[in-house]
């Protein structure tokens, strides 16, 4: 059985570095200069189970992402995993893009891939964590989609069976292909590029398409396509005491318990 | 804004329970009809699910949209997401509330891109405000592990859909001399709902001990809680406050806590009275779980941990020596019983 599998991936900024992120407050644009950028976490689970699927059965494994020249950097480690091909959805005409309009963009692109059988995604991003693209691309592409994939057993091979996170449980669903399955962190253990995963990469350089290339609407893409769009950005105040106890470690104790009875804590 | 066009509430309910964020979206709901004079109501979908829809009424729905058949027992990706987008499609709601739930964060985006609309996730407050000199319902969501704070807007296309995060808003208070309409609507369910996509079996393990949602204290222990090798110190802790115990990621991973528990973006949010945070440093993805609390105690051994910067309390020291420490002053106080 050959599969046609996509994986979509972001590159996000290094959660342990989200508090350097500040905000200019005269532009109200975001600085995040010198943090380090890496692929999405729950991503590199859609990947490793791409990577399994194709392994276990046969196919190929194609990597897309939307963003940013530098996301290119993301794609390539995808590819020293073992995708084998890799495309960059990178245009200014891109940016500014809600979940709706990313999920187009993303429609847009598949348009011109042709069909998949498989389409993994992260079930959200650390940076804004949404969880909203994987299922607005799947209802653009009229197919069958789980969030919050455990567990996948594949029942025959146009058919599988999920298991999906609840708040308190769990949820079995059947599915038939195509379909779009939205992972979290239980599903898998990502693997880890090789040296020489590493050496073959250099060949294989991702794909870089721009709008016109898709074929996408400038209404559908972008901040234009977006029905949603930042109206401010500000800086959390937390608003806090911030007393430090003081003393021994009796004394410290015994004068927060006080300051927790005064504050009608306790 | 408008004043043509409902708000609407989606109910959530397994098995006949509803979820607690249906009550937390009934209060924001409520204080936004008022304001906006529009009227507040809920759509259900279930099986034999009137009971739940009337906590509905008594939690300020005035009118409830009632969908029943046999086949909606569990929530079905397609049949819900094409029902309901059917049923907004008919009666024009301007907003459309739905919890960030487990099955929320996946209806919700299958609804609004039916609908081709705007969707904010996982908001932390909603409100009438003016952007441009022209009002608009903003969306209050948290960026970047809680960092920052961005205001979303939906100036155009209608409904605006959003999904809201469960634990951070109040929960309307019960009132069964409230009254309401319900409405009940024939659902057209069909084969094709479930020919591609189909939920055959549902779980449920309710959480052992005290819930976290409800409590209103809750002990969360961090990896710091290593230096005790002991986290039944927390569970001690959380029993004399009367509390419910949670754990950060590393807690998690270390197996000390269910993932049912675990505080921060990718877990649960509480907004208890009192929060006590135990050996954790403070990473913002971990503090935005809990930044709504009324009053935060903070316990590490790093006088530089962050979370110092987020507490009302703070206590420095080791946790060898603190936690027995507090435990013991406690329940000295807790002795005098008032029964």
């Amino acid at each position: 059985m050959w599969l046609e599998i996509l994986v979509c991936i972001k590159q996000v900024p290094h959660p342990d570095h989200f508090s350097e992120i500040r905000l200019d407050v005269g532009s109200g644009h975001i600085i995040r200069e010198g943090i380090p950028a890496i692929i999405n976490p729950l991503d590199r689970n859609a990947l490793e189970e791409g990577l399994r699927v194709r392994e276990r059965f046969s196919g190929r494994v194609t990597v897309i992402s939307m963003g940013p020249p530098q996301a290119q950097k993301a794609l390539e480690e995808a590819l020293a995993m073992g995708a084998d091909r890799g495309i960059l959805l990178c245009d200014m005409a891109f940016a500014g893009a809600d979940t709706l309009a990313t999920a187009n963009t993303l429609f847009y692109a598949i348009q011109k891939l042709g069909k998949f059988d498989l389409i993994y995604c992260g079930n959200e991003t650390v940076d804004s964590g949404t969880a909203q693209v994987g299922p607005q691309l799947a209802e653009l592409l009229d197919i069958p989609q789980v969030s919050g994939v455990q567990e996948v057993t594949f029942s025959d091979e146009k058919g599988l069976e999920v298991r999906r996170a609840l708040e308190h449980g769990y949820m079995k669903v059947r599915l038939k292909l195509p379909a779009l399955l939205c992972v979290t962190r239980d599903i898998n253990r990502p693997r880890l590029p090789t040296v020489q995963s590493i050496m073959e990469v250099v060949q294989k350089k991702p794909i870089i398409w721009k709008a016109e290339d898709i074929g996408a609407p400038p209404e559908s893409i972008g901040l234009k396509g977006s029905p949603t769009c930042a109206a401010g950005v500000y800086e959390h105040k937390a608003g806090r005491r911030r007393e430090i106890m003081q003393g021994s470690t009796e004394e410290k104790v015994q004068r927060a318990v006080a300051r927790l009875k005064e504050l009608g804590a306790i | 804004m408008s004043n043509s066009g409902e708000i609407w509430v989606i109910g959530e309910q397994h098995q006949g329970r509803l979820e607690e964020v249906s009550l937390e979206l009934l209060s924001k709901g409520t204080a936004l009809s008022q304001r906006m004079g529009v009227t507040l109501s809920a759509v259900l979908l279930g099986d034999e699910v009137e009971e739940v829809a009337r906590e509905l009424v008594f939690h300020g729905a005035e009118k409830i949209y009632l969908l029943e058949d046999a086949r909606l027992r569990y929530y079905q990706s397609e049949a819900y997401a094409r029902l309901l987008a059917g049923v907004i499609k008919e009666h024009e709601p301007q907003i459309v509330l739905i919890g960030a739930t487990e099955i929320g964060k996946e209806l919700a985006p299958r609804v609004a891109a039916k609908l081709r609309t705007g969707l904010t996730a996982h908001c932390i407050d909603l409100y009438v405000g003016e952007v441009d000199d022209a009002p608009h319902l903003i969306h209050v969501v948290p960026g970047w592990g809680g960092n920052l704070v961005m205001h979303i807007i939906c100036p155009q296309r209608r409904p605006q859909v959003v999904t809201v995060k469960p634990g951070v808003l109040p929960k309307a208070v019960r009132d069964d001399t409230k009254k309401g309409k319900i409405i009940r609507v024939k659902p057209d369910v069909r084969d094709e709902d479930f020919r591609r996509i189909e939920t055959v079996e549902v779980v449920e393990e309710p959480p052992k001990g005290k819930s976290l949602e409800s409590a209103d204290v809750v002990v969360c222990g961090g990896w710091g809680m290593n230096a005790l090798s002991d986290f039944s110190k927390v569970q001690e802790l959380a029993d004399i406050l009367g509390g419910a115990v949670a754990g950060t990621r590393p807690a998690m991973d270390k197996g000390w806590v269910d993932e049912a528990r675990m505080i921060g973006q990718s877990g649960k949010t509480v907004s208890p009275g009192l929060f006590v945070s135990l050996g954790a440093s403070g990473a913002m993805h971990y503090i935005t779980g809990f930044m709504g609390s009324k009053v935060i105690l903070a316990v590490d051994q790093n006088p530089q941990a962050p979370i110092f910067q987020m507490a009302d309390i703070g206590v420095v020291g080791d946790l060898r020596e603190v936690i027995p420490c507090l435990i013991e002053e406690l329940k000295k106080d807790r002795m005098p019983k008032k029964f």
